[in-house]
């Protein structure tokens, strides 16, 4: 099981101001090892992020996205003590899930 | 005897069709789901936007790209984007010199700003581009970042 992302959410007055940590290798699979093989690419083609069932952002990655990706945005509609959901999915099908509570 | 024989066959049959469609079903619904390969394969800026389903971009002022003007690490170089062109839908990040051109995009649903920010791996000094999709029209962005220090590795 990957480790947990770190996931920031604030109420602020033109909206709520989400940062995403996520914990991730993003391996390209253009690197090699000391013995000279390739390792093979482990990377996040997508994230969804949702607020009240609903999805508030989108995210289709390739392995150029930096390792433990950041990711911040803003949206409208949402208030504190509410939930945003935050799952990414891997090329290897691994996936994982956060809540965070809005502030 | 025979008869249910036939039957039999012919239920196994129908359910094996079946159970084929349902698998085909669920790998296109993955395919969807996920993630645009053909985009990500992609050299250039031109090509990305074919593959995502336009058929040109046109350069815009309307789009910020907030990036540094040179990065000492091209392995964590962080990358704004916002767009103020009016219903934005998709925001995508490209690095030109990168192996592949494409490394983010950003699907901005109505009451999401059509701002994020990232950080992406740059290979060597390149130009990075940021393009918009809004209704059926591209429009791009560039900005130069220069690189003192590779991000893959070597």
């Amino acid at each position: 099981m990957p480790d947990p992302m770190r996931i920031r959410a604030t109420e602020q007055p033109d909206g709520v101001d989400v940062r995403i940590l996520m914990s991730h290798e993003m391996e390209t699979g253009q690197r090699k090892d000391s013995s000279g093989k390739v390792v093979p690419a482990h990377f996040i083609q997508t994230v969804t992020v949702t607020h009240a069932g609903k999805p508030v952002l989108m995210a289709e990655w390739g392995p150029a996205v930096a390792k433990n990706p950041y990711l911040q945005f803003k949206f409208k509609g949402g208030k504190k003590g509410e939930k945003i959901a935050v799952t990414w999915v891997d090329n290897k099908g691994e996936t994982r899930t956060d809540e965070a509570t809005i502030g | 005897m025979q008869e249910n024989r036939r039957e039999f066959i012919k239920l196994t049959g129908v359910l094996g069709l079946m159970a084929a469609a349902g698998l085909i079903a669920a790998e296109e619904a993955q395919a969807q789901q996920g993630w645009n390969k053909a985009a990500f394969e992609q050299k250039s800026t031109d090509d990305v936007v074919k593959a995502l389903g336009g058929s040109g971009v046109s350069p815009s002022s309307d789009i910020a790209i907030n990036a540094p003007d040179i990065a000492e690490n091209g392995a964590v170089v962080p990358v704004a984007v916002s767009s103020k062109i009016p219903n934005t839908q998709s925001i995508y990040i490209l690095v030109e010199k990168n192996p592949n051109a494409l490394a983010a995009g950003f699907t901005i649903p109505a009451g999401t700003d059509p701002a994020v920010s990232t950080r992406v791996k740059m290979g060597q000094s390149s130009n990075v581009h940021a393009v918009v999709k809004a209704g059926d029209k591209y429009f791009v962005a560039s900005k130069e970042v220069k690189v003192t220090l590779g991000g893959c590795g070597g």
